[in-house]
């Protein structure tokens, strides 16, 4: 039986019978097309977020305070508690690690602010430098950012976000050379940040930046710093910069026992992979959840295909006398659900792509698919119909021709 | 051409073991025409089945062409069917929702031997020894009349060049005039072409249209002598 025969006797079968085929069809394609899309979700989730973890600065270390040891006990702080990270140990770094490009230590507070309008918020104040804003890639919408000047003359100016921006002074209005109050201190507006996307806490589009010596002075009112980051020059060189920043702190705060540190350091590839686990088992849930209708799909192929069988006993007992072999009958069959799964999957992947496509123009919501995803997809499709056809093709083949050239 | 040796055919039903066949043996030639008449219960059908390599026996021995069939594995029987013999069957058995010249090409599909090109012209051929009018072989099966559809199963059964045809009732479904023209056309290729026919049914002047008639009568041979062709004239 040639491969052609194969094809011309599935296309009059499947042919034969439309409605049913494509009832069929159907549930395969609801099946990969929700595959598809769901995937594609789980993905655009990832990417999204992997490209706003990118968009903070690439190549970052952030030293932040770990839990602070009381002298002579055992007893451990919280995380962060630690107030021992100051603008000494960022100057150290800037001055004796040799991979660190740029070194830029933050302290931040949450403060009210107020206009002279009568408008107020809620936002964190950030206190930065100047090699912030080139760590951190931070572009300008209007005015500057703060420089290495106002950080030395201990200035009361301000570079607000966005969204700060439009919550204080109104939607797109320009706002420098206003004055705003922080704890009854008059801070006037030299900038305002270009926005950077993302929304909810810890938004880098919601927060005032003023000199770093201006928080410290002015509102904590001590030298410590919340974090420090650094800018290192090569991806490679990472690995090598933390341990040396890692051994001059240590040295720098007397500490012998590495464990015993009281900071951290945090790599921006720990924080891209703790996010993409996330987003993956975020892709695998959704994925699951399709696989499902995937299966129900495939328990309809097996469930037409039987009844194919039993329809067409007497055909199939009509084949065997004619010369067809066991594995002529049992190849028919077993290419009629192939072809049902393989129409589904072609049918669903562009569906899916489609549903893709309208998930990301209605919603917003990111989605991306993948050719992973759609080879996949084919797999899947296709496995389903070896799989869910091979019952009931062996079934056929087995039939005893006299029996079923009797059977009515 | 056929040989069989003590055939014999047991069915088992629970206990109880019942003999089909019992201990039949006969000869048929290459370009025969014979007739196995019997009535319903007999075991005809059962031989036709064994004949037609569909079925084997409990006991005894086969030969088709001087090989023994029940030495033979499954696909080889599906060989032989494919290669030496013709099926024409009591209800045609055609695909409905096939045309006239797909149904007559159906075995060749399952024939290695015949290459591709070749299979439009040999149904042609078929069709054109069993005498279906040129303007019906593009009908669909179940648009035929029965006369019609048996003698496309018959070009179906022929179209592979078998050794042997095998009829079983071929005419049990049709009236007696349209059950003529296909008893006619048997006769007609067994004298012009030379095909080795055998014919299965119930009655008398079915059978009578043979050369030769065996009578098989509760799994036996009863009778096997040439037929005087008596129904024919009666009519």
């Amino acid at each position: 039986m040639l491969f052609s025969d194969l094809l011309q006797e599935t296309y009059f079968a499947l042919s034969a019978n439309k409605s049913r085929s494509v009832l069929t069809i159907l549930g395969i394609v609801i099946g990969i097309g929700s595959v598809i899309t769901m995937i594609s979700i789980g993905q655009g989730a990832a990417k999204n977020i992997e490209s706003n973890i990118e968009s903070l600065g690439s190549n970052l270390l952030v030293v932040m305070p770990g839990s602070q040891r009381g002298i002579g006990t055992a007893v451990r702080g919280g995380m962060g508690s630690a107030t021992t990270l100051t603008l000494a140990d960022a100057q150290a770094i800037d001055d004796q690690v040799e991979y660190a490009e740029e070194v830029a230590p933050t302290t931040s507070s949450r403060k009210q602010v107020k206009t002279t309008q009568g408008t107020n918020t809620n936002t964190s104040i950030y206190g930065v430098d100047e090699s912030y804003g080139r760590v951190k890639n931070i572009t300008m919408e209007q005015g500057n950012f703060i420089n290495n000047i106002q950080v030395r003359k201990v200035t009361k100016v301000a570079v607000v976000g966005p969204t700060t921006r439009d919550d204080l002074f109104g939607e797109g209005s320009n706002p420098i050379g206003q004055k705003i109050r922080i704890e009854n201190l008059e801070f006037t507006i030299v900038g305002v940040t270009a926005s950077k996307g993302g929304t909810g806490f810890g938004s880098s589009d919601d927060l005032i930046y003023i000199p770093i010596s201006t928080i410290q002075r002015y509102l904590t009112g001590n030298d410590s710093v919340n974090n420090i980051n650094i800018q290192v020059s090569e991806a490679d060189l990472m690995t090598l910069a933390q341990d040396q920043i890692t051994s001059l702190l240590l040295t720098r705060h007397k500490i012998a026992d590495s464990l015993q540190a009281d900071f951290n350091i945090m790599n921006q590839a720990d924080i891209l992979s703790t996010a993409t686990s996330v987003t993956d088992t975020l892709t695998l849930l959704l994925g699951a959840i399709a696989g499902i209708s995937l299966l129900v799909g495939g328990i309809g192929i097996m469930n037409m295909m039987l009844t194919t069988v039993t329809e067409r006993t007497r055909e199939i007992g009509l084949r065997k006398a004619l010369g067809a072999k066991n594995n002529n009958i049992s190849r028919q069959f077993l290419m009629e659900s192939v072809a049902l799964t393989f129409i589904g999957g072609v049918i669903g992947i562009i569906i899916g792509w489609l549903a893709a496509y309208a998930v990301t123009k209605f919603s917003g919501t990111t989605t991306s698919v993948t050719t992973f995803s759609i080879l996949l997809a084919f797999g899947v499709s296709a496995a389903i119909g070896t799989i869910f056809g091979y019952y009931p093709a062996r079934r056929a083949a087995k039939l005893n021709p006299i029996d079923a050239l009797r059977y009515e | 051409m056929i040989k069989c040796e003590n055939i014999t055919k047991a069915y088992k039903t629970g206990e109880a073991e019942f003999e089909v066949l019992k201990q039949v043996s006969f000869e048929i030639k290459k370009g025969e025409f014979v007739a196995i008449i019997g009535p319903s219960g007999s075991g005809k059908s059962t031989l036709m089945h064994i004949l037609g390599a569909l079925d084997s026996p409990s006991s005894g021995k086969y030969f088709l062409d001087n090989q023994n069939i029940l030495e033979l594995s499954e696909n080889q029987l599906a060989e032989v069917r494919s290669q030496k013999i013709g099926f024409v069957f009591q209800s045609f058995n055609l695909l409905s929702r096939a045309t006239v010249l797909r149904n007559v090409q159906m075995p060749l599909i399952y024939d290695s031997k015949t290459p591709k090109d070749q299979r439009q012209q040999k149904a042609e051929q078929a069709l054109n020894a069993v005498g279906l009018e040129k303007e019906r072989w593009h009908h669909l099966s179940n648009q035929l009349s029965g006369g019609q559809m048996q003698r496309v199963a018959i070009a179906r059964a022929l179209v592979n060049e078998p050794d042997l045809i095998l009829a079983d009732e071929p005419t049990g479904n049709l009236d007696s005039k349209t059950g003529d023209i296909v008893l006619e056309t048997f006769k007609e290729l067994n004298k012009k072409k030379g095909h080795t026919i055998i014919l299965i049914t119930h009655e008398r002047y079915v059978a009578d249209h043979a050369d030769r008639i065996i009578e098989i009568r509760d799994g036996r041979i009863i009778s096997d002598k040439a037929s005087n062709h008596d129904g024919l004239k009666i009519k």
